[in-house]
């Protein structure tokens, strides 16, 4: 732990996080408490969906003769 | 850097306030609201040309100024005001440091630069190409580079956001996961990187175009892309308004979400599936197919709308649960009666809420339906539906907090208080017969961005009936009326700001604190950073129920009656 986190730890909300940490945090949890993660699926959903998608049928259209 | 080390104790809310994180705040919101002063004049006068008994501007004044009304209130406008929202959402809901001030000062300038381009390119006169500039119509080249330092600049504080949060969990300035607002603020943050990635995409060649370094850009691939970036960039206002209302309903009624782990399921359906409605404006192009138009407009199967109808349950549902505990339990309504329509705050979030879900939302599901679509596609019907979502939903929420923040951040007392009151009604009412008079006009095929609907003295002249011509004047009172109310708020907020009574604060503390340190996290008793949910099944919010189940009935009345009024336009026989 840093010197920092240990200096904030000392604050009067110490004692119920410790008490949370004991707890076994479920999936689900981890995956909404990671912004990292979230915005890698929220930037691949709709490029996946929309972005690639859409171009690929564009590039698919025929050129006229 | 001593620029990054000190809070302060807000005596107002308990929160503990970075001061530069506070400056950042004013200086976007103040951005933000002379964004909307400018945009608010262009209103007036767009709205006396549309009105067609005065038809005040001539053909070319006309579209130039529909051009940057719509970038000065749908980019300029709500992108300050959003990322004064993440700011807050990140730095002061957390009680931590933000991450790099000086960088986040860089972004602002970057955003301002950016708008002043634009702007600038627009009122030279040779860049009316309206909010999406379509190719080929050509612009000025420093239309686009104005519209991509801005966005840069916006990108670059969405990532000072995501630093925020690093920092704070580094620190541990919270506990367990980050409050529902921050929650909403990072949903906000993601989809506007993937909008402002996918504006990168399509206006970085079209600059290119425009100073000859590239021979063209297809213009149905410009659409497809430019869409990722134009329609999503609402998506975000939809999760900072949404974010919006979670706050105002902690501030004035200590509410707690219905279920707080149904509200974050909700915000990860906006992440994942909101930003591709943006096929909804390319239901009538060729050469993109019904699967990929379907999937995207509903959607994903409509997992976003049920999103939004989580949201606008829970919210209600959260200040009845907590109007209820505080007596009001007679009827079905009177936590609704006793609610405090006297304050702003209150009010206008409450208008927003109503006015997005019934007139936005429902009206939303309509044009992205691909048989409905047909029916008002480019009608002056796509403009009543993004009055209502934009302007109705978003706008109206940011006004509404504008009235928690002037004390809170500013440290000012609101001025005109009389006024402040009815500042929300009368935007909210003008807005809203605006919205819903440009729908109806588009029903009966009235289009949009055009000058002259009856396209008089032309060979393909078109004489509509006079219900037409009376919905636009509505429209246009309504828009009147809006406009008042904008000038309304502009004046409280620039009177406050500058002239309003400072807020004297006994309690004041100013913390400075070791390089790289927060301050200890304390028990503020703000409901904004407190967990957990308010009631385990929507009995507990009997009057929200009533008030869904009359939702969704409008809802399918109002989308059967589409499809009625689709096979009259074109019918089977």
């Amino acid at each position: 732990m840093s010197e920092v986190a240990r200096n904030n730890a000392k604050g009067p909300a110490a004692g119920s996080h410790e008490d949370i940490e004991d707890e076994a945090i479920p999936a689900m949890q981890h995956l909404l408490d990671n912004p990292f993660i979230l915005l890698f699926l929220g930037v691949v959903v709709p490029t996946v969906l929309y972005v690639i998608w859409g171009v690929m049928e564009i590039v698919g259209i025929p050129i006229a003769k | 850097m001593a620029l990054n080390r000190m809070f302060r104790a807000c005596p107002m809310t308990g929160l503990k306030v970075h001061e530069p994180t506070e400056a950042l705040i004013k200086a976007n919101a103040v951005a933000a609201v002379v964004s909307l002063a400018v945009g608010g004049v262009l209103a007036l006068l767009i709205t006396l040309t549309r009105w067609p008994a005065v038809h005040l501007l001539p053909p070319d004044w006309f579209y130039l100024l529909l051009t940057a009304h719509g970038l000065n209130m749908l980019i300029y406008w709500i992108i300050f005001f959003e990322v004064a929202i993440l700011y807050f959402g990140s730095s002061l809901l957390l009680g931590c440091r933000l991450a790099t001030p000086r960088v986040a000062w860089f972004a602002f300038w970057l955003m301002v630069l950016g708008a002043l381009m634009n702007n600038y390119a627009v009122f030279r006169g040779d860049s009316s190409v309206m909010f999406t500039s379509y190719v080929p119509m050509p612009a000025h080249p420093t239309f686009y580079l104005g519209l991509i330092l801005f966005a840069v600049g916006a990108l670059i504080a969405c990532f000072v956001f995501f630093g925020t949060l690093v920092i704070a969990k580094e620190e541990r300035t919270y506990n367990g996961s980050v409050p529902l607002v921050t929650f909403g603020a990072l949903t906000a943050a993601i989809i506007a990187v993937f909008t402002i990635a996918s504006g990168a995409i399509i206006l970085i060649p079209t600059f290119m175009w425009s100073i000859g370094l590239v021979d063209s850009v297809d213009s149905l691939m410009y659409r497809t892309i430019y869409w990722a970036f134009g329609h999503s960039a609402q998506q975000i206002n939809v999760s900072a308004h949404v974010a919006v209302w979670y706050t105002v309903a902690a501030i004035i009624f200590g509410a707690k979400p219905m279920s707080e782990k149904v509200s974050r399921m909700a915000f990860l359906l906006y992440i994942l599936f909101i930003t591709i409605a943006s096929a909804h404006h390319l239901l009538t192009d060729p050469g993109l197919t019904s699967n990929w138009k379907i999937l995207n407009t509903s959607y994903a199967i409509y997992l976003a709308v049920l999103a939004s109808m989580v949201h606008g349950l829970t919210v209600p549902g959260a200040i009845e649960v907590a109007q209820r505990k505080k007596g009001y339990t007679r009827g079905l309504f009177e936590w609704l009666r006793k609610a405090p329509w006297g304050n702003p705050v209150f009010s206008g979030m409450f208008m927003s809420l109503v006015g997005f879900g019934f007139l936005g939302g429902i009206s939303g599901v309509i044009l992205g339906t691909e048989q409905l679509n047909i029916i008002m596609h480019n009608t002056i019907y796509v403009p009543g539906h993004f009055h209502a979502t934009v302007v109705i939903g978003t706008t109206l929420a940011f006004m509404a907090i504008t009235y928690f923040v002037l004390p809170a951040i500013f440290r000012r007392e609101v001025s005109f208080t009389k006024m402040a009151q009815w500042q929300p009604y009368i935007f909210g009412i003008g807005m809203t017969m605006l919205a819903l008079f440009m729908m109806g006009a588009g029903t009966l095929g009235v289009p949009r961005r055009h000058w002259d609907i009856s396209f008089s003295g032309n060979p393909m002249g078109y004489e509509f009936p006079g219900a037409a011509y009376l919905m636009m004047g509505l429209a246009s009172i309504g828009g009147v009326l809006a406009v008042v109310g904008g000038a309304m708020y502009v004046l409280i907020v620039v009177h406050s700001v500058f002239l309003g009574k400072r807020i004297e604060t006994p309690g004041f503390e100013r913390v400075r604190m070791r390089e790289g340190y927060a301050p200890a996290m304390q028990p503020s008793g703000v409901a904004l950073q407190a967990h957990g949910s308010a009631a385990h099944h929507a009995w507990a919010a009997p009057g929200t129920f009533t008030l869904a189940v009359v939702f969704l009935a409008s809802f399918i009345l109002y989308y059967f009656v589409n499809w009625k009024y689709l096979a009259t336009v074109w019918p089977l026989k």
